[in-house]
C-alpha cells in the first residue's frame, strides 16, 4: 500500500532537472508523478516511477543525492469535492500532511494524488478504514 | 612626531647590545621558571650561557601555535599568576585557544610600542582616535587604547560594528585618527557614501589599520574613498597584539619595535636563519616579555626584513608588509580561521566526513564575502525542504558560534567541489590582497 517516491536533491542551476529526466529516460523508466519543492538556492524533485529501484540505482550512479521516502497515493474522483473527501478524513482522524501534489494518472472518472504524510502507518489505517482507495503500484 | 627618539632613532651596535642584554636575561628567565622551556632547551642541548652573541639565539628551538595550545591556560607564564593583570586570546579558534598574559610591565610595554604605532601615523596628544577595533578578547581594540594613554591623544573605545554610529561619531568629535580593519573601512566608507555623506567633510587625516591582510591596492582605495593617510600595523596575540611593527610617514615597509621584539626571518623548511633582504617565515623572540614570553615564536608570516636610511629618521629595522603564510591559516574579517576548524565543526554536525569549500570574495561589498558550500550526503538529505533548511540554518549557527563570524552555507550537489589529486580543493581565496604590489 505504500508507495516507494524517489526525492533527489538539485541545485538551482540550469540543465539539473533536465539531467535528471535524462538520467531516467536512458533507463527506460516512466515517470508516474512528477512535483519540485524550490527554496532560494536548491530544490528537491519528487518523483514516482515505474521501476523505483532502479530509478534510485541509476540516479546514484549519475551522482545525484537520492532517497526513498514511502508515501500515499490516493484514487480519488476526479469532480468537485474529490480532495476535500480525504481532507476531511485526515482532518478528522489526525493524520498530517507534509506535502502532496497530483500524480500523472488521470482515468476517466479518477485521479491519483500522492500523500507524504507525518505518519504513514496511520495514514495508511485511517485510508484503509475510511474506505478510501490507495494505490500499491504504478 | 618620534614618540620615543632615544630608541627609535639609536644606532644599529648600541641596539644589539640592548638586544643581547635582554636575550640573555629572558633565556635565563624562562629556563629558570617555565618547566616547558627548560625541558625543549635541555631536548635540544642548550643552556642559558651558550648564549653569548645575538647570532646564538639560532641554537634556541624555535616555539610553535600548537606548544602554545597544549600549554593551555598558563603553561607559558615566567610571572606568578597574581603579576598577571590583563588576558587576552587568539580570535576565532575553536577548541584551545592560545593565551596571552600581561604582568603589568607588559601593559605598559604594550602603551609604549601602541604609542610609538600611533606617532608613526602622525599621530600626537592633539588628536582624537576613533577606535573602531573590537575591544574584548581580541587585542586590537585595547591594544590602540593603551597606546593612546601615554601619547595623551583622546580614544573614543567605540569598538566595531554600528556602522551609522561610527560616522555620527566621527562627525560629531571631529576624529582625525581611525583604527580599524582595513575592510571596515571600505565597509564604513560605503555606509557613508549611501548617506550621502562626503569625507572631504570630514577631519580624519590618518587610518591605522592590521588585524587582517589587504594589499597596497586596497591601501590607494581607502585612501581616497576616506580622504585619509592608511597606514599598515602589523602584531599578533602571542607576542603582544598590535604594537609589533608598523608603518611610518613614508609607508615602505614596517618598522620593528626591535628593543622588545626581535625578529628573524627563517627558511620555513629547514628552520636556517636567512640574511636581511630575503623572503621567509618570520620568527619573534619577545626581549622584555613576562607574562608570557616566546622564544623564537613562528608566526608563519611570510616577510622579508630590511634597514634603509628612512626619511621618518627612525633607524629600527623595517618589515616588509606580509607576503602570506604559510600554512593554510585565513584570515577572514579580520578573525584567523583554519579550514581544519570548519571541518571539525562540519562533522559534528553530520557525523560524517563532508565535501565542503569555503569562497571568499572582497569585491563588491569590500567586507569579506564567506560562502561555505557543503556538498548534501544522503546521511542527512531529506525529502522535505524544511529539514534542509534546519540543516543549513544550524551549520551557520555553529560556525557563527564557533568561529565568530558569519558564513552564507549553500548546499550543493555532490561532486560539484572539484577534486583534484584525489583531494577537494578546500579553499578558494578570491580576494586579491597582494594587487599593486610594489
Amino acid at each position: 500500500m505504500k508507495v516507494k517516491q524517489i526525492s533527489v536533491f538539485l541545485e538551482n542551476t540550469t540543465g539539473r532537472l533536465a539531467e535528471v529526466t535524462k538520467t531516467i529516460a536512458n533507463a527506460g523508466i516512466n515517470l508516474r508523478a512528477i512535483s519540485i519543492a524550490d527554496t532560494a538556492d536548491f530544490g528537491i524533485l519528487r518523483i514516482i516511477v515505474d521501476k523505483p529501484d532502479e530509478g534510485m540505482k541509476v540516479l546514484k550512479e549519475a551522482d545525484f543525492t537520492a532517497k526513498i521516502t514511502d508515501v500515499i497515493g490516493i484514487i480519488l474522483d476526479d469532480q468537485p469535492g474529490g480532495l476535500m473527501k480525504v481532507m476531511d478524513i485526515f482532518n478528522r482522524d489526525g493524520v498530517n500532511i507534509e506535502y502532496l501534489y497530483s500524480s500523472l494518472i488521470n482515468e476517466k472518472e479518477s485521479v491519483v494524488i500522492i500523500f507524504k504524510v507525518e505518519d504513514i502507518d496511520h495514514g495508511l489505517k485511517i485510508v484503509e478504514k475510511s474506505g478510501l482507495e490507495a494505490i500499491s503500484s504504478f | 612626531m618620534i614618540y620615543n627618539k632615544e630608541i627609535e632613532q639609536m644606532n644599529v651596535t648600541q641596539m644589539q647590545e640592548i638586544q643581547l642584554k635582554r636575550l640573555k636575561d629572558l633565556v635565563k628567565r624562562v629556563y629558570e621558571k617555565v618547566p616547558f622551556y627548560k625541558k625543549k632547551f635541555d631536548e635540544s642541548g642548550v643552556k642559558p650561557e651558550d648564549i653569548k652573541t645575538l647570532a646564538d639565539i639560532s641554537k634556541l628551538p624555535f616555539t610553535t601555535k600548537n606548544e602554545m595550545r597544549e600549554t593551555f591556560p598558563y603553561g607559558l607564564l615566567s610571572s606568578p599568576l597574581d603579576d598577571i593583570v590583563e588576558i587576552h586570546t587568539s580570535s576565532g579558534t575553536t577548541g584551545t585557544p592560545v593565551v596571552a598574559g600581561y604582568t603589568e610591565n607588559d601593559r605598559t610595554l604594550w602603551s609604549e610600542v601602541m604609542a610609538r604605532c600611533l606617532a608613526m601615523a602622525g599621530a600626537d596628544k592633539t588628536d582624537t582616535i576613533q577606535n573602531a577595533y573590537g575591544y574584548g578578547l581580541f587585542t586590537g581594540g585595547l591594544g590602540v587604547h593603551h597606546g593612546a594613554g601615554p601619547l595623551g591623544a583622546a580614544v573614543i573605545p567605540i569598538s566595531s560594528g554600528n556602522t551609522q554610529k561610527q560616522l555620527q561619531y566621527m562627525q560629531d568629535f571631529k576624529s582625525t585618527v581611525l583604527t580599524c580593519t582595513p575592510s571596515y573601512s571600505l565597509f564604513m566608507a560605503e555606509v557613508a557614501s549611501e548617506s550621502g555623506l562626503d569625507f572631504r567633510n570630514f577631519d580624519l587625516k590618518a587610518g591605522i589599520f592590521g588585524a587582517e591582510p589587504w594589499s597596497d591596492n586596497m591601501r590607494v582605495e581607502i585612501e581616497k574613498k576616506l580622504n585619509l593617510k592608511a597606514y599598515d600595523i602589523y602584531g599578533l596575540t602571542e607576542i603582544i597584539g598590535p604594537g609589533v611593527s608598523c608603518e611610518c610617514q613614508e609607508q615602505n615597509g614596517l618598522h620593528i619595535n626591535e628593543d622588545f621584539f626581535y625578529p628573524e626571518i627563517i627558511d620555513a623548511e629547514t628552520g636556517e636563519v636567512l640574511p636581511e633582504g630575503e623572503k621567509g617565515e618570520l620568527v619573534f623572540t619577545t626581549l622584555s616579555r613576562e607574562g608570557t614570553p616566546l622564544i623564537r615564536y613562528r608566526t608563519r608570516d611570510i616577510t622579508w626584513l630590511f634597514r634603509d636610511k628612512c626619511s621618518c629618521g627612525r633607524t629600527t629595522i623595517k618589515m616588509h608588509r606580509l607576503l602570506g603564510r604559510n600554512d593554510d591559516m585565513l584570515i577572514i574579517k579580520g578573525v584567523n580561521v583554519f579550514p581544519s576548524q570548519i571541518e571539525n565543526i562540519l562533522m559534528k554536525i553530520e557525523n560524517t566526513e563532508p565535501h565542503y569549500q569555503i569562497i571568499i570574495d572582497r569585491e563588491s561589498t569590500q567586507l569579506d564575502n564567506v560562502e561555505l558550500q557543503v556538498e548534501v550526503e544522503e546521511n542527512f538529505f531529506s525529502d522535505e525542504t524544511k529539514d534542509l533548511e534546519i540543516v543549513k540554518n544550524r551549520i551557520h549557527d555553529e560556525m557563527k558560534q564557533q568561529l565568530g563570524i558569519s558564513l552564507n552555507i549553500k548546499l550543493v550537489e555532490p561532486k560539484t567541489i572539484e577534486r583534484s589529486m584525489g583531494k577537494a580543493k578546500r579553499v578558494i581565496d578570491k580576494r586579491d590582497l597582494k594587487a599593486g604590489e610594489k
